[in-house]
């Protein structure tokens, strides 16, 4: 099988006209195989672009990309458990588990799991496996000599992020809220101020993390360009870009080229560094080095 | 009258789990001297020999010991984890505590009855994510993460047929536990991986003259005054600089402290509380543990809980019940 290319789901809170305008131009006119649409992060945003949720995903669908649908990270009350079982439910469309809850209600049926569960070895891959995963997005920090052990006896197609912010990690206070002296039960939703997170920086001025309300990601943009041959010949299936405010339709295109062996990874860093703009690139993980480091090959 | 809250003890070394044991712990819970468990830090835990001497100790006194494997086995390397669950059923530790579903999966297959409980890295917030551990692996008692409020703790109580276990004292993780690669972004070494949370040997302490600053890896995580005491650079309890503003934007370098909630908890359900503490020594160890017994005792006997006096010995540090009040979020 030909490397595959995956959008996954916006992790941000876009405008919901932004966000359904965004899954419509993907539809249009990236090259990706396969787009998550759904809310990952924080249950108090889904309402408002859930309406266009339909439309979304008829329009992807149309233009032959398949869809699969995020479900939330954290749950932690009644109201979120039962939006993930009404999720659950639609027995069309396969769903993406970010918990272990998730797991445990699409048991029996083929589905994926994203990369907030801790498949960090085999004995666990098998589990979800034998329970119907058919494709896992592994934890970020999981590098090529886990991703080489993994690979070495499973039914699942193995999925890694190549592309945009990582997420780090996902709490049960509001981040943005806090910092802009609120609570997250009255947030005023003032994360949809940043769309590709607020910037934390340290005391000495040297950017390092951004907030995306209850979720910290890094500052840098993982960017696996030319670690993608290599995966690839491990055996890694799928490919993911996360989305950010930039075009998306243009980093789907250089990944593409790279993994068509069409662009150079040179060629096609530099093209993204223009895209990002002054943001440092990261690739460490993969290395068995520290997340935020760029490893030059 | 309610149930007797169990006063489930943190024993780093030897000299700890004695500690805890004759000051009124109903059980201790340590580990192994590697990275199968959440406190790998140099000094600390147990080898096999000393373990067994531990169960000894406190098993006389009447006391449990449970043994955290709570770290998820690297990919192509199960060994070091299956062999510390062997190993806890040989010795007859009283229960292990698991985070990785398969190393739970192992336990239940090759020790069916040497008792399991959930690690609070497994993050299990909902009545699904429990009820799915139960069912699959025959959990026996589930340590909730610390993202809950009481309600919502007393509210999955009522949807879950399994012993809840809670933080009360302590260090706290403003993240979801397991679910947080801070650590590993920033120095390589992650708690899930290798057991550690911004660790000693990426710490530096730089004396600039008029600012003592402390960096974790390349970061730095926070800057102290000449006449301000420098705290450890725990990732999530530095200051940061968002939308212009300096402040501890995660969290205040507070520790947990909940013991004007035992009654709350208590009816919420809860059947344990936990102390956190594996890193600390036994002077701490003793006064903290001869505290919380006396407060468990006295919900027990349905008196108010007093003020526990444990100021001293948590360094002028700040408090807070986390998210047990819902205004923590």
């Amino acid at each position: 099988m030909s490397a595959k290319l995956s959008l996954g789901p916006v992790l941000f809170n876009w405008k919901p006209e932004t966000w359904r305008d965004f899954y419509f131009c993907i539809a249009d006119e990236a090259d990706v195989d396969t787009v998550y649409v759904g809310e990952a992060v924080c249950s108090k945003r889904a309402p408002f672009y859930t309406p266009h949720i339909p439309d979304v995903i008829e329009r992807l669908q149309a233009a032959g990309k398949k869809v699969i649908l995020s479900s939330l990270a954290l749950i932690m009350n009644a109201r979120e458990m039962n939006e993930l079982r009404e999720t659950v439910g639609d027995a069309d469309m396969i769903i993406e588990a970010n918990d272990v809850s998730a797991c445990a209600l699409l048991a029996g049926r083929p589905h994926t799991i994203g990369p907030y569960v801790n498949i960090y070895n085999e004995g666990t891959l098998k589990y979800f496996t034998d329970q119907g995963a058919i494709r896992v997005c592994l934890p970020v920090e999981l590098g090529r000599t886990a991703m080489t052990a993994l690979l070495k006896d499973t039914p699942a197609e193995l999925e890694v992020q190549v592309f945009g912010r990582l997420p780090l990690a996902i709490s049960a206070r509001c981040y943005h809220a806090r910092a802009h002296m609120l609570h997250k039960d009255n947030c005023q939703f003032v994360c949809d101020q940043d769309p590709d997170g607020m910037e934390l920086e340290t005391l000495d001025d040297e950017p390092f993390l951004v907030v995306n309300g209850v979720q910290t990601m890094s500052h840098s943009y993982q960017n696996l360009s030319a670690e993608l041959a290599e995966m690839q010949t491990m055996g890694i299936k799928h490919f993911r870009l996360s989305p950010h405010s930039i075009d998306m339709v243009a980093v789907a295109a250089l990944y593409r080229q790279v993994l068509n062996r069409a662009l150079s990874t040179e060629e096609a860093d530099e093209t993204l560094q223009g895209l990002i703009g002054d943001v440092a690139f990261s690739n460490g993980y993969f290395h068995g080095a520290k997340g935020v480091d760029f490893v030059l090959p | 009258m309610s149930n007797t809250l169990e006063l489930v003890c943190p024993a780093g070394t030897p000299t700890s789990l004695h500690a805890a044991v004759e000051n009124g712990a109903d059980a201790v819970y340590l580990g192994f001297r590697d990275e199968t468990n959440a406190r790998n830090f140099p000094g600390l835990n147990f080898s096999r020999k000393e373990l067994a001497e531990g169960l000894a100790f406190a098993h006389a006194r009447d006391c449990q010991v449970f043994l955290a494997v709570n770290t998820f086995p690297e990919a192509g390397n199960p060994g070091p984890w299956r062999k510390a669950v062997d190993d806890a059923a040989a010795l007859g530790v009283d229960c292990v505590i698991l985070a990785d579903i398969g190393m739970l999966d192992y336990a239940a297959t090759h020790h069916p009855n040497l008792r399991r409980h959930l690690s609070v890295q497994a993050s299990a917030s909902n009545p699904d994510s429990i009820n799915f551990y139960v069912d699959a692996f025959d959990v026996k008692r589930v340590v909730l993460p610390r993202v809950l409020s009481i309600p919502e703790i007393k509210a999955l109580n009522r949807q879950i047929d399994v012993e809840t276990e809670v933080f009360v004292f302590g260090g706290l993780c403003v993240m979801a536990e397991g679910r947080c690669q801070l650590s590993s972004y920033a120095t390589g070494e992650s708690p899930n991986i290798n057991g550690v949370c911004s660790p000693a040997a990426h710490v530096r302490y730089e004396d600039e003259g008029d600012r003592m600053v402390s960096k974790l890896g390349d970061f730095t995580i926070n800057a102290f005054a000449e006449n301000e005491a420098a705290g450890y650079p725990t990732l999530c309890k530095g200051r940061f600089v968002t939308g212009g503003k300096t402040s501890y934007l995660f969290e205040e370098p507070t520790s947990l402290n909940a013991a004007s909630m035992l009654p709350e908890l208590a009816a919420a359900g809860v059947t344990a509380l936990k102390i956190e503490g594996r890193q600390r020594g036994r002077a701490y160890v003793a006064q903290v543990v001869a505290a919380f017994r006396r407060a468990a005792d006295a919900v027990h006997a349905g008196e108010a809980v007093g003020d526990l006096g444990l100021q001293a010995i948590t360094e002028g540090q700040a408090k807070t019940s986390g998210a047990y009040n819902k205004s923590w979020r």
